[in-house]
């Protein structure tokens, strides 16, 4: 399964950076999201799988008495989902606000600064 | 002495606060700084020409080995002299010639840092200390000269100046560090006694080449001479003050300075004797084609320099009494010229000596000065000048190798230099007036004072040099390292060679100026091979660097993000491609991977699937919706291989981005396929290689062993110490609370960004309005 995963996170990044080298705004922030999924399975996987061990200590025990998947990784991308978040969700309304204004969604419009135009 | 030095720094940012209060009619007091540090240093004579050395030492930096060691010897006690004596006229005299000028208190204020930094360049001891007042001077002087800033060419010549002394700045630096490499020490008395190991060490060459290069360039030797005619587009007192009688001399300083520990060796001396040799007949040839004064004091100032370059590069204790004198002689009669001239300029405004004649008749005392500059500077008795050049014929008679050149050379750019300094000091003063200056007046006292100070001083010492002979002389070259005892400074030598060679001095240069009268023909004339010159040689290369790094800039910022994300994951390809090509292992070993599942192939194909299917569709609404199964796909994955909480909160958040792009963006226009074919083919081709990347670098990674040192950390202390049995959890809200808090913020800060943006929406739309409307007026 690693192979697969690691497979896949390649594909991810790949798409992603394609996404982002489009001259649309709409499909820069789509392939922002998919290198940052890509992000968040890279630093899982590398932090080793386990399956069926969540890291929590079970009912009575005050320690893990079986195998555990690594929490720091979880934890890292716990954070960076959230935080990607709000970076999408910012970057969704400025390309509406930047579309209602300038009534374009090709960055090569965009291009030039008030004073040039 | 540190306050000494620190004077002058403090006095300019006094000024900052008081200087309104300067500019008027007490502009004269701004003059007490400098002749207050004159009468200190001179208070020092009596001891440094007992052979006192004074040093002084400030703890400055002791882990690096850098200290503000200052020490007084001969040789920066006569400079100090020079430096605070001028400085004193100069400070006056400005106080007349830029009599009203709006920025005034600002002049004074870089000239007077200016003052500390060339005080504290003559007087440092350690090599650091010497290179940050290096530096100053060069920094303060590039103020000076672009002083009249609203002029370009004024703006250019401060330019150049900064560049040139600046590399040469920059080479000090590069010699204090390799001598530090070298010795241990910064220290340049310690230097001293470290002469032999230096000179026997196999980066001797290098350290000279080093020091040359600052020296060369701070004083305008060939082929770095360009930078200081340019420089005398500054206002006259700079060009007096920085020009010909301190700055410049930094150069020489630092040669004289390194005598002792560099010098003595083939290279040393032989590079000096030719390169200031080349300087002085080069431009002392060049003061007959220059008809402006200021030029032809500029050029003769720069053959002044060769000279003292070439007799420091004589190396003999001859050479170096007749290097110490000349800088006095040419200290007082260059200063003068640059003054007279500046009178000149100040009330007939112009300074082509071919329309200056006859100025005697107007002012008198200017003409004395002139005058006596003039003959000090020809050598004629019985001024200093005679004694001046006495000695330097006399030092390069009796050098033991090629005496017969070094004298023809030393003796015709001797006849040229009286013929510039008769041109600047005597033509403007002699003869018919003509008549558009009939109207011109005489200046005021402050202006003609310093001038015929400093000439009648010439005279004097000429009359009687044992008045500077131990005072001065003497210490200067014993600090050179050469026995000073038998030395006795006089008028008279008696008839021999060198004074039959003195007469033939005086008789060619005078018949040369009756003979050659400056115009502007000749001026023409050397205009044409110009394209020759070193300056316009580095122009054109400062041009060509220019434009190549506009295309530079042009090519890898040219503005557009895709350009720059392009450029940052080819980069990163061939480098980790090309790391990756000679160590990758593929190795994988195939028991430690986790089994396959029919689930687990099911999700990692919708993935895919979800995928392409974002990246190929022409629905924007598709692409978001198959971004979302992408999204809830990895959620899936989550799931199988235990993180649960990244399941949950993947769910949320892709469920959450999903319906924010769907609300906000379907009023978007119609999703586009903007580039062609080609171009995606490119995209795609870079894309895949770096997807692949990433993919064998993570399998590289797999197969490396993996520490799980703090997972188990917060494993085992998750309970016992923070009482929670969710780990992940424990770590975000406890371990890393911190973290957290911070990360709420960011995002509360993105929320307002967000809610803000959709606020302005309906203003926005108000502005919009109006910008239409005002557009609609103006076509019409």
């Amino acid at each position: 399964m690693e192979i697969l995963l690691a497979v896949m996170v390649g594909i991810l990044y790949g798409t992603g950076i394609y996404m982002m080298l489009r001259r649309s705004m709409v499909k820069l922030i789509i392939g922002i999201i998919l290198l940052g999924n890509g992000a968040n399975l890279l630093i899982f996987l590398l932090g080793r799988i386990t399956k069926g061990a969540p890291p929590i200590i079970p009912g009575d025990a005050k320690v893990f008495v079986e195998a555990f998947a690594d929490p720091v990784p979880q934890a890292l991308i716990l954070t960076a989902i959230v935080i990607s978040f709000g970076l999408q969700s910012f970057a969704i309304v400025l390309v509406k606000r930047a579309h209602t204004v300038v009534r374009t969604d090709d960055l090569d419009e965009m291009n030039a600064t008030d004073e040039d135009s | 002495m540190l306050t000494a030095i620190l004077t002058g720094f403090l006095f300019s940012i006094f000024l900052v606060f008081t200087g309104r209060f300067f500019k008027g009619k007490l502009s004269i007091l701004s003059s007490l700084v400098p002749l207050g540090l004159f009468l200190y240093f001179f208070q020092f004579i009596p001891a440094i020409s007992g052979g006192d050395v004074i040093m002084r030492s400030y703890e400055w930096i002791p882990s690096f080995n850098v200290d503000l060691g200052f020490k007084l010897d001969g040789l920066s006690l006569l400079f100090s002299l020079m430096i605070t004596g001028i400085g004193f006229l100069v400070f006056a005299y400005t106080s007349s010639y830029l009599k009203g000028h709006e920025y005034l208190d600002r002049f004074y204020g870089y000239l007077a840092s200016f003052m500390g930094a060339m005080l504290g360049l003559v007087l440092a001891d350690n090599m650091i200390t010497l290179f940050v007042f290096w530096e100053l001077t060069s920094i303060s002087s590039f103020f000076l000269i672009g002083f009249n800033n609203t002029n370009p060419a004024s703006r250019k010549s401060a330019l150049t100046a900064l560049g040139i002394t600046g590399i040469g700045g920059l080479f000090l630096l590069a010699g204090a560090l390799l001598l530090n490499n070298m010795t241990g020490t910064y220290s340049i008395s310690e230097m001293l006694s470290m002469s032999d190991a230096i000179k026997a060490n196999e980066f001797y060459f290098l350290a000279v080449l080093f020091i040359f290069g600052a020296a060369f360039t701070k004083s305008a030797q060939f082929p770095f001479h360009f930078w200081l005619p340019g420089a005398m587009k500054a206002p006259t007192p700079v060009s007096t003050y920085l020009h010909s009688a301190t700055m410049v001399k930094a150069g020489v300083y630092l040669l004289m300075r390194f005598t002792p520990v560099l010098g003595g060796e083939n290279i040393w001396n032989t590079t000096l004797i030719i390169v200031g040799g080349i300087t002085m007949l080069y431009s002392a040839v060049h003061t007959i084609f220059r008809t402006d004064l200021k030029g032809i004091l500029a050029y003769s100032t720069i053959s002044a320099l060769g000279i003292l370059v070439f007799l420091t590069g004589l190396g003999t204790q001859e050479a170096f009494l007749a290097a110490a004198v000349f800088i006095v002689v040419h200290a007082l009669y260059k200063a003068t010229l640059f003054l007279v001239t500046g009178i000149i300029d100040h009330q007939t405004h112009t300074r082509d000596v071919t329309r200056l004649s006859g100025l005697n008749k107007i002012m008198l005392p200017v003409g004395i000065a002139g005058i006596l500059a003039a003959i000090s500077s020809a050598g004629i008795p019985p001024t200093i000048g005679f004694v001046g050049k006495e000695l330097t014929y006399e030092a390069a008679f009796h050098y033991e190798s090629l005496m017969i050149f070094l004298m023809i050379g030393i003796v015709v750019t001797k006849i040229l230099l009286l013929y510039a300094g008769f041109v600047a000091g005597i033509k403007p003063f002699v003869g018919k007036l003509p008549e558009e200056h009939t109207n011109t007046k005489m200046p005021g006292f402050i202006l003609w004072a310093p001038p015929l100070l400093l000439a009648i001083l010439g005279l004097v010492f000429g009359v009687a040099p044992f008045l500077i002979e131990s005072a001065l002389i003497k210490p200067v070259v014993t600090a050179m390292g050469a026995d000073a005892s038998e030395i006795h400074l006089a008028l008279w030598h008696g008839f021999n060679t060198v004074f039959i060679l003195s007469l033939i001095t005086i008789g060619v240069g005078t018949a040369l100026y009756f003979i050659i009268k400056p115009s502007r023909k000749l001026e023409d004339g050397i205009a044409r091979f110009d394209s020759f010159a070193p300056e316009n040689l580095l122009e054109a290369f400062n041009s060509m660097f220019v434009s190549v790094s506009r295309f530079w800039t042009n090519f890898f910022q040219n503005g557009y993000l895709r350009n720059y994300i392009s450029i940052i994951i080819l980069f990163l390809v061939v480098l980790v491609g090309y790391i990756m090509i000679g160590n990758t292992r593929f190795t994988v070993d195939y028991n430690a991977l986790s089994k396959i599942t029919v689930y687990e192939i099911t999700t990692t194909l919708i993935l895919i699937a979800g995928i392409f299917y974002t990246v190929f569709t022409d629905s924007r609404l598709a692409a978001v919706a198959a971004m979302g199964v992408v999204g809830l796909s990895i959620c899936l994955i989550f799931v199988f291989y235990s993180a649960p909480d990244l399941a949950m909160t993947q769910f949320s958040i892709d469920t959450l981005t999903v319906i924010l792009f769907v609300l906000v963006l379907y009023k978007l226009p119609k999703y586009l396929k903007l580039s062609d074919y080609k171009t995606r083919l490119r995209d795609g081709v870079l894309s895949t290689i770096f997807g692949l990347i990433i993919t064998t670098l993570a399998l590289e990674v797999l197969s490396e062993p993996v520490s799980k040192e703090v997972g188990d950390f917060y494993a085992a202390n998750s309970y016992i110490e923070a009482h929670g049995k969710n780990v992940v959890n424990v770590i975000l809200v406890d371990f890393r609370g911190a973290d957290t808090l911070i990360e709420i913020s960011v995002l509360s800060i993105a929320a307002v960004g967000v809610f803000g943006l959709m606020k302005l929406r309906l203003k926005m739309k108000d502005r919009m309005r109006y910008a239409d409307q005002s557009l609609n007026k103006k076509k019409k």
